[in-house]
């Protein structure tokens, strides 16, 4: 006798890709159009408009509240100026283009992610039961190997940017839902009570009291989904998704160094503005919280 | 607004309740209901009823059901079986937007740890149970610091609330709890956060904004004397039920049981207990047209005592007599009473509800007992020496007797 529960789940695959292939093509024309149109915008602005708003929003993020000074070149002054020559360095190196393919990857992926991952995890806050059955769920999707989910996803959606951003979804989803649940959960009892007391409906809760006091909880999720999606921009690549990850994946084939060490310098480099300008996301409303 | 009827009310924690409640019906205790069905009686067949604009204090140690009880009346708890019934209606009947509207524009509470939004501003905070109920923000922030006037914040509308020490907090939290105008007001250990001397200042503040306000208010604490200051009556919970209800007066004067009793043991009653509950009432009298000297002495013969009240036709009080007094008139012979009460200068007597702490001083230089009288001088009762002394050291007749067998300093 042998259980062989990958058979199931190919057979299952199979069932989707031949009797749901409307939605699954519905799907990747939406994805698809996310990711070009995010990709357009980033590549029609000149590219030094690009590093400008950028550095600038690497600079007001934490320095904000006190702009013009020094403290506040303090706290941002440095990622600024990383953040300009950073970018500069990849225009230099000649891979402007793919860094924006790359951002544009990440963005909608990560915008997917959210859109999915918060108000689920509003969900699973509310209700208990819910939790229970989505966070085995989260686990699962976390620690299988995020290869795995090129097969199904080409499957799915063939080859290209989709079957990529599909897969990064996957995998960059659970911390959404996590501490978006962990942070309204962990809104004090009384405020909460207080709120109910004074005859708040449901959404009003919501929307005055829980996601406000959550706010910091939830926006050091969005910092994880953004970095979790770049994490998988070179295993994208391998279906077919571009951008600097497709760049990495060709210096493997071709064992080309140089190629391999600038693109992967890239993926360092955007990775550090991306994850201090979205760090700063949070810190600026725990700032908020405390004054 | 009409007074509130807490009827039969029964809360139960767990999966089983409806069994639970049949047992607890049946007469079981807690623990049993505990083994039996993996329940928790929280409270247990409540009747109560709070006046309009009573401040009604239910006191209880931690786990008493105290605030369980309070989150009945808007229903932040939901109560297994009973009724509420406030302006005619059961507020445990009301349907989701029926309670949302009570909770709006009826009654609101105050949180022992004050449950404010930190990321708000004072006036936004106060303000929030107006914006909840949808006033646009120009009328709310009005109201808002209007009631933040009253509550003694002005000048800190705009800070965040992180800002204020715990005692300012809690004026935002009761100015949030004002701001919507309510009839009653739910106020769950408020104070209990804050420092004593703070507290004591809280506690001034309410009874004299209560007198001003005149809400209903329904006050949960665990501290006796908190209880006492506060309470027109109060409620002693134990174990989810009421042990009893009564004024601070009748608490003290009469515990209903010994766990009552234990409770008000420590407390300085001095201020508490009053002239009506350590007075004799309806005591022998003179009258003053119809006795004379002859007559007060056989009385008070009769009576066991050396002095007693005159009083005139309508039973007001003019003054004490002494035996002495009335023998040395007898022996006199043809002075009338009348005259003789005439010739007395001061007559002193006190109104039912002072207390016997300022009954004390009045004692040092007063040979007679003292009359107690209500507002138009007709004398209800007299309250003697040792009345006095007995309630100040706490101790009753019994024990004074007690003592006496025990040995005391004989002479």
């Amino acid at each position: 006798m042998s259980i062989e529960p990958g058979k199931y789940v190919e057979k299952g695959v199979e069932w989707l890709s031949t009797n749901a292939s409307g939605f699954f093509d519905a799907i990747t024309a939406g994805i698809g159009g996310v990711v070009t149109g995010i990709e357009t915008v980033f590549t029609i602005l000149p590219f030094w408009l690009v590093i400008l708003l950028l550095a600038a929003l690497s600079y007001y993020l934490p320095a904000r509240g006190q702009l013009f000074t020094k403290k506040g070149w303090k706290a941002g002054g440095g990622m600024a100026i990383f953040t300009v020559v950073g970018l500069f360095l990849l225009y230099a190196m000649g891979y402007w283009e793919q860094t924006m393919q790359t951002i544009a990857l990440i963005l909608a992926s990560a915008i997917i992610a959210l859109a999915i991952g918060i108000p689920l995890g509003i969900y699973s806050a509310r209700n208990d039961r819910a939790e229970q059955i989505i966070r085995p769920i989260l686990d699962f999707m976390q620690t299988m190997p995020a290869f795995v989910y090129l097969i199904p996803a080409i499957i799915l959606f063939s080859v290209g940017d989709v079957p990529g951003v599909v897969a990064t979804i996957v995998f960059a989803l659970p911390p959404a839902v996590r501490l978006t649940n962990l942070g309204i959960r962990n809104v004090p009892k009384d405020v909460v009570e207080a709120s109910r007391a004074f005859g708040s409906t449901k959404r009003q809760l919501l929307y005055k009291v829980q996601l406000p006091l959550a706010m910091t909880t939830i926006l050091a999720g969005v910092n994880q989904v953004i970095m979790l999606s770049l994490s998988m921009v070179v295993i994208a690549s391998m279906v077919g998704a571009g951008g600097l990850g497709q760049e990495v994946y060709k210096g493997i084939l071709q064992a080309d160094i140089a190629l391999g060490f600038e693109a992967g310098l890239g993926i360092v480099i955007l990775a550090i503005i991306l994850d201090r300008i979205t760090q700063n996301l949070g810190m600026g409303s725990k700032m908020n919280q405390e004054n | 607004m009409s007074d509130i009827q807490v009827k039969k009310l029964n809360v139960i924690f767990g999966k089983r309740k409806k069994e639970a409640l049949k047992l607890l019906e049946q007469g079981l205790d807690k623990a049993e209901i505990l083994n039996k069905t993996g329940c928790t009686v929280g409270v247990y067949d409540v009747n109560l009823e709070v006046k309009q604009g009573e401040i009604f204090v239910v006191m209880g140690l931690s786990g008493s059901g105290k605030s369980t009880l309070l989150r009945c009346f808007n229903r932040l708890i939901s109560p297994t079986s009973g009724s509420i019934i406030m302006n005619g209606t059961d507020i445990l009947k009301a349907n989701d937007q029926e309670l949302r509207q009570i909770r709006r524009k009826n009654m609101t509470m105050v949180f022992q740890h004050f449950g404010l939004l930190p990321h708000r501003t004072v006036s936004s905070n106060v303000a929030f149970g107006l914006e909840i109920q949808g006033l646009d923000e120009q009328e709310r922030i009005k109201i808002a610091y209007k009631t933040i006037e009253t509550v003694g914040l002005k000048g800190y509308e705009e800070q965040m609330t992180g800002q204020l020490s715990g005692g300012m907090q809690q004026r935002v939290g009761l100015a949030r709890a004002l701001a919507t105008d309510p009839d009653v007001l739910l106020m769950d250990e408020a104070f209990s956060a804050l420092d004593p001397l703070i507290r004591t200042n809280m506690q001034d503040e309410l009874i004299q904004l209560q007198s001003k306000v005149k809400k209903t208010i329904l006050f949960i604490t665990h501290d006796l004397d908190e209880a006492l200051k506060l309470g027109d009556r109060i409620a002693i919970m134990k174990d989810g039920k009421i042990v009893q209800i009564g004024t601070p007066e009748e608490i003290l004067t009469n515990p209903a049981d010994d766990y009552v009793k234990a409770f008000v043991e420590n407390v300085d009653r001095g201020d508490i207990v009053t002239a009506r509950s350590i007075m004799f009432e309806n005591p022998a009298s003179i009258r003053i047209d119809h006795d004379g000297p002859k007559v007060a002495l056989r009385k008070m013969r009769k009576v066991g005592v050396t002095s007693l009240p005159v009083v005139d036709n309508d039973n007001r009080f003019l003054g004490f007599v002494k035996d002495e007094e009335m023998a040395a008139l007898e022996h006199k012979g043809d002075v009338k009473m009348s005259e003789y009460m005439h010739a007395k200068k001061e007559v002193m007597a006190v109104e039912p509800e002072t207390p016997v702490a300022e009954l004390l001083p009045l004692f040092l230089d007063n040979i007679y007992n003292m009359a107690v009288v209500d507002k138009d001088k007709r004398l209800l009762g007299v309250v003697v020496h040792s009345s006095v002394i007995g309630e100040m050291i706490r101790k009753d007749q019994q024990e004074v007797v007690k003592i006496k067998e025990e040995g005391g300093l004989v002479l």
